[in-house]
């Protein structure tokens, strides 16, 4: 039996997707000059940054001009928060979103009713695009929560018309139950969750190959081509890329297509650049840079050449499916040093703002990533000092419950930690190397 | 009337007990007694020794994390019982032991046993209305032939 029937019905959402290039960039320039006009207007960085440079919102005169404007970066989150970049009163807000920051705060996004229904139509055209329709039954085993990816996928999939089974992450086996006894055909995961899956399913005996699942979106980390042969090969389903971020409005940035040659960014509503991180300078398609996104449509929080601070290339080159819009390369790596584990966006200076808030002196540590059986592992390894060490076993033990309790408030991620005897974490050059990421991608 | 006695954090490792001990053991310090308390990633080495600064100096140059604790010696008469009616004066004063081990060293059917308590002071004071025998550095170390 083939599970791999021929494309979906066409969805109407994915018109958008086809618009000839002409066209495109016509829909673009006049999104464009509205959000910037509105960023200008209603949020104070904006107009000042602009400000800075000599700029109003007329000085945009064509969709080149758009490199005149100001970058804006991670850091502009953070000294918002919460609120500081919205252009919508909170009357007028109907959601937030929070995702991780580089300190003990996260960052804060907001969605209108409008920007809700946006997002829910780029996840419809991100189904539709690799052939997933209504239907479907679709268990979306991405965290609902202040994460985006599971309600951007929840909606997304209700609004295609598919039966949606919302049973976030994590339980595994539960996972496994509702696969097999709901006949799930799509699911919605993180690809290493996926990997864990397929393994424990083995273990269960259970035969993903038998069951009607064929399809998986798969994001919120980096993966690789291999991963993909090794996901389709052991599962007998297809899986296909999905990209996004909460900065600029969750999942559904760019997906895949059935030919799975990289996610196609939907660029109506996101316009895309590849930048040189060092000098800023656009690069042109093809080039290997960092990804700068803007937001086209986006009403309560609009983004002005956001840097991603991943690492990838645009193909402009004609896809099969015959969409005009380019396609992001794998995130080869990040121009910062974010982590990605478990789906979950993990910084190092989190980690020492946690271990900070448990002594007041920040004692050194190191970070080993590693994968068990598919899944994502974190260990912190905290030297001890004499100021901390204490004479019994259950101070000890609080001690060590109560950085990983610090760890997981901040960062949302258990991580086990291990006190080391002082000085035995590796140091280079006198700068210790903080983090050892150990995954075999 | 209280010891002082040196607690090492270990990692839980083959050769991490076995570093320490060879340390002091080259630098001439004797182990008059000494326990290991365990957990499945660390331990902590506690130990008794007469020149306990020297030890301690020479602990933390080679990168040790040593703390001085307090503990109290104290006679234990080698009966049924002995041990539970010592516990039993300590449990009146509301003094909590958080551990206890022993010397090998056996003297008119006595046993001698280190307790560390929440509140040494305490326990020493019911103790000692209880003319419960408590051993003092000195006399520890010429027991033990320093």
């Amino acid at each position: 039996m083939s599970k791999h029937n021929p494309p979906g019905p066409f969805h109407p959402a994915s018109a958008m997707d086809f618009l000839p290039p002409g066209q495109l960039r016509e829909v673009q320039f006049t999104r464009l000059k509205g959000m910037v006009q509105r960023a200008y207007d209603r949020v104070a960085l904006f107009r000042q940054r602009m400000g800075e440079r000599n700029l109003t919102p007329a000085d945009l005169k064509s969709l080149d001009d758009l490199v005149k404007l100001p970058f804006t970066v991670k850091m502009d989150l953070r000294d918002a928060y919460p609120f500081g970049l919205f252009a919508s009163p909170l009357q007028e807000i109907v959601r937030f979103h929070a995702s991780s920051g580089t300190t003990g705060k996260p960052i804060v996004v907001a969605y209108t009713q409008e920007d809700v229904d946006d997002w829910a139509r780029a996840m419809v055209r991100s189904f539709a695009a690799c052939g997933v329709h209504s239907g479907d039954i679709i268990q979306n085993a991405y965290g609902y929560g202040l994460f985006t990816g599971g309600l951007g996928a929840h909606y997304g999939a209700e609004a295609l018309g598919a039966s949606v089974i919302p049973i976030s992450g994590g339980n595994t086996d539960r996972q496994i139950m509702v696969l097999k006894d709901f006949g799930v055909t799509v699911i919605c995961c993180t690809p290493s969750y996926f990997l864990h899956l397929i393994e424990r399913a083995g273990e269960l005996g259970v035969n993903l190959k038998e069951l009607p699942l064929r399809a998986g979106v798969f994001g919120a980390e980096p993966w690789t081509e291999s991963m993909r042969q090794r996901i389709q090969a052991e599962s007998g389903i297809r899986a296909y890329d999905i990209y996004g971020l909460s900065e600029i409005v969750g999942p559904g940035v760019a997906m895949e297509c059935q030919h799975q040659s990289g996610p196609h960014i939907f660029e109506d509503m996101f316009y895309p650049e590849i930048i040189d991180p060092q000098t800023g300078q656009v690069l042109p398609d093809g080039a290997e840079g960092e990804l700068v996104l803007t937001t086209l449509c986006k009403r309560a929080m609009p983004m002005i050449r956001y840097r991603t601070r991943d690492i990838t290339s645009l193909a402009a080159d004609r896809c099969a499916c015959g969409r005009s819009l380019r396609r992001i390369c794998r995130i080869s790596r990040r121009s910062d040093d974010m982590l990605i584990i478990r789906g979950v966006n993990l910084y190092p200076s989190q980690i020492e703002a946690a271990l900070l808030r448990v002594e007041g002196t920040l004692p050194h540590y190191q970070i080993i990533v590693d994968r068990q059986k598919g899944l994502d592992t974190l260990e912190v390894q905290v030297e001890v000092t004499p100021e901390v060490f204490s004479d019994t076993v259950g101070a000890m033990e609080q001690l060590q419950a109560k950085l990983s309790h610090s760890i997981e408030s901040i960062t949302g991620l258990h991580a086990d930690v291990r006190l080391v005897m002082p000085r035995t974490l590796q140091r280079s050059e006198g700068k210790a190397k903080r983090v050892h990421d150990r995954r075999q991608m | 009337m209280k010891l002082n006695q040196l607690s090492v954090f270990l990692e839980n490792k083959p050769g991490a007990l076995s570093t320490p001990c060879r340390l002091l053991a080259d630098a001439g310090i004797s182990i008059q007694t000494f326990a290991l308390a365990d957990t499945q990633q660390f331990g902590i080495l506690r130990l008794v020794v007469h020149e306990w600064q020297k030890a301690k100096e020479l602990l933390e140059k080679n990168g040790y994390v040593v703390k001085l604790t307090e503990v109290v010696a104290i006679e234990v008469p080698d009966v049924p019982g002995g041990l539970a009616a010592l516990l039993e004066i300590v449990e009146r004063a509301r003094v909590n032991v958080e551990y206890v081990y022993a010397f090998t060293a056996k003297q008119e059917g006595k046993g001698l046993m280190l307790f560390r308590f929440n509140n040494p002071d305490a326990a020493i004071r019911a103790l000692q209305a209880d003319k419960v025998n408590i051993v003092g550095t000195v006399e520890l170390f010429q027991r033990l032939g320093n």
